[in-house]
């Protein structure tokens, strides 16, 4: 992975893709947990057309990228889909998730963009994002422990 | 009425996310999410294994979380409104903050892991992954309202 650093446009391009990224979260909207729990309540259905704009430019991309069975030009890797393996843990994090989402109104991507829409409230929710991320790695590290220990004896 | 504040600005903005995620993908053949930063992030403070394993991509998602941040400003701060701060309330802010980053990491990923990169690559994962948290969301959003939380 680290090697990807190598190409001196690696950054640069990944950059490039955060800001527009970011500039779309802003004109979405989504950056404010008021639109998206309106959102939740049945109250604006823009949502929708956010997600499912971002998802089909990004479906015909991947789609015709590996179509072409190429490879990236600043990584050298092949063109691939974003495949996770299901298991219990997609069903019980996406619920947990869904909780918090629900919630605050906030998720990841939308929070960094809501922080640079200069709303300081949201580092509220960005450093509970920051400890449950380090809470689960915790947790699952105990569990892996705990597992060890069990086999062990 | 299903857009009361229209719909243009929506569908913009969703389209160039999804640019966003392609200028990525077609440079590097990575499907950037938005929430692993937090875990690869972390990978700079402990040397928790959990968290190690994703430095070889941290330094890269650094850059493009404060992208995010710097291009939702740019828009904000020169076509949009200018600075905009939410009345949610702190605790809800927080407390939700710390179901996302326990949910999102376990589960595999979020909005824009499952919802964006996920379902535009046709993962069923990821489709049973975007159908369990938004119904949930919705169930706790309307709940959190029910009781008078507001807002």
């Amino acid at each position: 992975m680290s090697d990807h650093d190598q190409h001196p446009l690696f950054l640069p391009a990944v950059f490039v893709g955060g800001l527009v990224f970011g500039v779309g979260l802003a004109v979405s909207r989504m950056a404010r947990p008021e639109v998206v729990l309106d959102f939740l309540q049945f109250e604006d259905f823009g949502l929708l057309l956010v997600m499912g704009g971002a998802a089909t430019v990004t479906a015909a991309t991947v789609t015709l990228a590996v179509k072409s069975g190429g490879t990236a030009p600043l990584t050298g890797r092949p063109y691939g889909r974003r495949l996770k393996e299901f298991d219990s843990n997609v069903l019980l994090g996406g619920g947990v998730f869904g909780i918090g989402w629900g919630l605050s109104g906030i998720c990841p991507g939308a929070a960094y963009a809501s922080l640079g829409v200069g709303n300081l409230p949201i580092l509220w929710a960005i450093a509970g994002m920051f400890a449950g991320a380090y809470l689960q790695g915790w947790l699952r590290d105990a569990v892996r422990a705990a597992d060890a220990t069990e086999v062990g004896a | 009425m299903l857009f009361p504040n229209g719909w243009l600005p929506y569908l913009v903005g969703g389209v160039l996310i999804g640019l966003g995620t392609a200028i990525i993908y077609l440079t590097t053949a990575i499907p950037a999410g938005a929430s692993t930063f937090l875990e690869s992030t972390l990978s700079y403070a402990s040397d928790r294994p959990r968290f190690q394993k994703y430095r070889g991509s941290r330094d890269w998602r650094v850059v493009f979380s404060v992208a995010i941040v710097l291009g939702a400003a740019a828009y904000a701060f020169t076509f949009g409104d200018g600075p905009w701060t939410t009345d949610v309330q702190p605790w809800r802010l927080a407390a939700g903050g710390l179901l996302v980053g326990v949910g999102t990491r376990l589960g595999k990923g979020c909005t824009s892991g499952h919802g964006v990169c996920g379902i535009g690559s046709g993962s069923r994962t990821s489709l049973v992954g975007v159908a369990t948290f938004v119904a949930v969301a919705i169930g706790t959003a309307q709940l959190v309202a029910a009781l008078g939380v507001s807002p």
